[in-house]
């Protein structure tokens, strides 16, 4: 990005309208590895690709159960994302107490996406530099719903964050369609693919490890898929690309013995 | 300290409707002073409140809970208070008040139509009061008519066919039950509102008027003395 002279204050806007220190907040979210969610009528589901420092070290966590009905994903500063975990598990925690019911996840969102606005606002402190794809299950159906560093927050039928996450894009955009209906299993392995999708030109295995998924919906309660019930999918996507690869090294031996 | 007070509340619930009824008089102290009080209303959408008690108070809340309601229609999410998050939400700012020994002086009655997740609709009728006490029920009375209403109408709810009750036989128990407490409650007078909610709604009634007969002998236990005049 180019930098200028309007860029040093979140409080400064630029001769052509723009906040850059908001765009540059918006720049930290697509650094972070990425994040994709995705609904049914009936359930939603977010998958994350945890990244480690080292390998000495453990993979960071992506998804965050906030309440029994919804979930989030962070894609960027993950201490930022933490911050707005913090928030959002006080303010359901909160709604249940005096509602005795499920905060609406519209509302939930909206509180944050207000959050995340005031700090674009304000002489002291930065935009939080995270966004989030947030899944919930509420008295309107399934939900996800993107929010990013200006405050903007959008509903979604399937979308995806971080790096690299125009190759999920892709995959989603082709088979959205098919979501509505979907059972719970199926709806993962959607998900579980688009992932794989982002990391195939790394030609990057996916593992329980680097793999997290989160899941709910219609009578089923926030559920952080374990490494046991996570790992038919992920066999699944790895047996499928080492199918596709086959096929496409068969092809090129084929065309090898033409050229001999 | 209470100065313009309501007696009872009156409620029951069955399995397509709750109804309740409630007199329309402020007491001032023992004067029956104000003869149209309202004190049961319809919040939002599918929700009954009635309250017995101190007045103002009522009326606080009542406000604050439309107001609530006002805040959620601007929201424009598709998100509105049911009766069953009411219940709750008063009996937090009963309790919470209580616990700063400045208690809503009252003792509310919340019934409405909730929607389950399969478009299925239930009934709900709950009870709280100043202390922040709180419990649901199917049949559910305030003040006065914690003593003397409860036990008719239990037994109206187990002879008339208790959830599957028509609307009819209801308003009639309510009817009579209230014909009881004006009998023997003091601080109440012969003109009373109804609210029902169900499947199309809250709805209050214009008050009306219950017949009495004040010739009863049960109520009327001393026989005039014939022979006075001729002593």
């Amino acid at each position: 990005m180019y930098r200028s002279q309007y860029d040093s204050d979140v409080t400064l806007w630029s001769p052509q309208g723009r906040l850059h220190q908001v765009e540059y907040a918006c720049e930290a979210v697509k650094q972070g590895s990425v994040v994709l969610g995705l609904k049914s009528s009936t359930h939603a589901v977010l998958v994350g690709l945890r990244r480690s420092p080292s390998d000495l070290a453990h993979h960071q966590e992506k998804l965050f159960k906030i309440d029994a009905h919804c979930a989030i994903g962070v894609s960027g500063l993950t201490s930022d994302g933490r911050r707005l975990c913090k928030y959002m598990r006080s303010e359901t925690l909160n709604y249940r107490y005096v509602y005795n019911a499920s905060m609406p996840v519209s509302r939930m969102v909206l509180d944050v996406a207000d959050k995340c606005q005031g700090q674009t606002q304000t002489s002291q402190g930065r935009p939080f530099g995270v966004g989030l794809l947030v899944i919930g299950y509420d008295t309107n159906g399934a939900h996800l719903y993107e929010t990013d560093p200006a405050g903007n927050y959008f509903e979604y039928l399937a979308y995806s964050i971080g790096a690299r996450n125009q190759a999920a894009k892709t995959y989603l955009e082709k088979k959205y369609d098919t979501f509505t209906d979907i059972g719970q299993d199926e709806l993962i392995q959607h998900g579980v693919n688009a992932l794989k999708e982002t990391v195939r030109t790394r030609d990057l295995t996916l593992t329980t490890d680097n793999t997290s998924v989160i899941v709910v919906g219609k009578n089923c309660n926030v559920q952080h898929l374990n490494d046991e019930q996570l790992q038919p999918f992920i066999d699944k996507v790895e047996a499928d690309n080492d199918a596709a690869d086959e096929a496409e090294n068969e092809q090129k031996d084929g065309a090898m013995d033409v050229d001999q | 300290r209470p100065i313009v007070t309501g007696t009872s509340v009156i409620a029951i619930k069955t399995d397509a409707f709750v109804m309740m009824a409630a007199d329309t008089l402020g007491s001032y102290g023992s004067l029956a002073r104000f003869h149209d009080i309202r004190r049961v209303v319809s919040v939002g959408s599918d929700c009954l409140l009635g309250a017995g008690g101190e007045i103002s108070d009522f009326q606080k809340v009542a406000q604050h809970l439309e107001d609530l309601e006002e805040e959620n229609y601007c929201y424009d999410d598709n998100v509105s208070l049911t009766a069953p998050q009411i219940h709750s939400y008063l009996t937090r700012i009963c309790y919470n008040r209580r616990s700063k020994v400045d208690p809503f002086y009252n003792q509310f009655a919340v019934g409405g139509m909730i929607t389950d997740d399969n478009g299925a609709k239930r009934t709900y009728l709950g009870y709280t009061d100043l202390f922040g006490t709180t419990f649901t029920d199917n049949y559910v009375a305030t003040g006065f008519g914690a003593h003397l209403a409860l036990p008719l109408l239990r037994k109206g709810y187990e002879t008339l066919g208790g959830a599957q009750m028509t609307v009819e036989d209801a308003r009639k128990l309510l009817a009579d039950t209230m014909r009881v407490l004006f009998y023997r409650d003091c601080k109440t007078i012969n003109r009373i509102t109804f609210g029902t909610v169900d499947a199309r709604g809250p709805n209050v009634n214009e008050p009306i008027a219950l017949q009495t007969d004040f010739n009863l002998e049960e109520i009327n236990p001393v026989k005039p003395i014939q022979n006075a005049e001729q002593e």
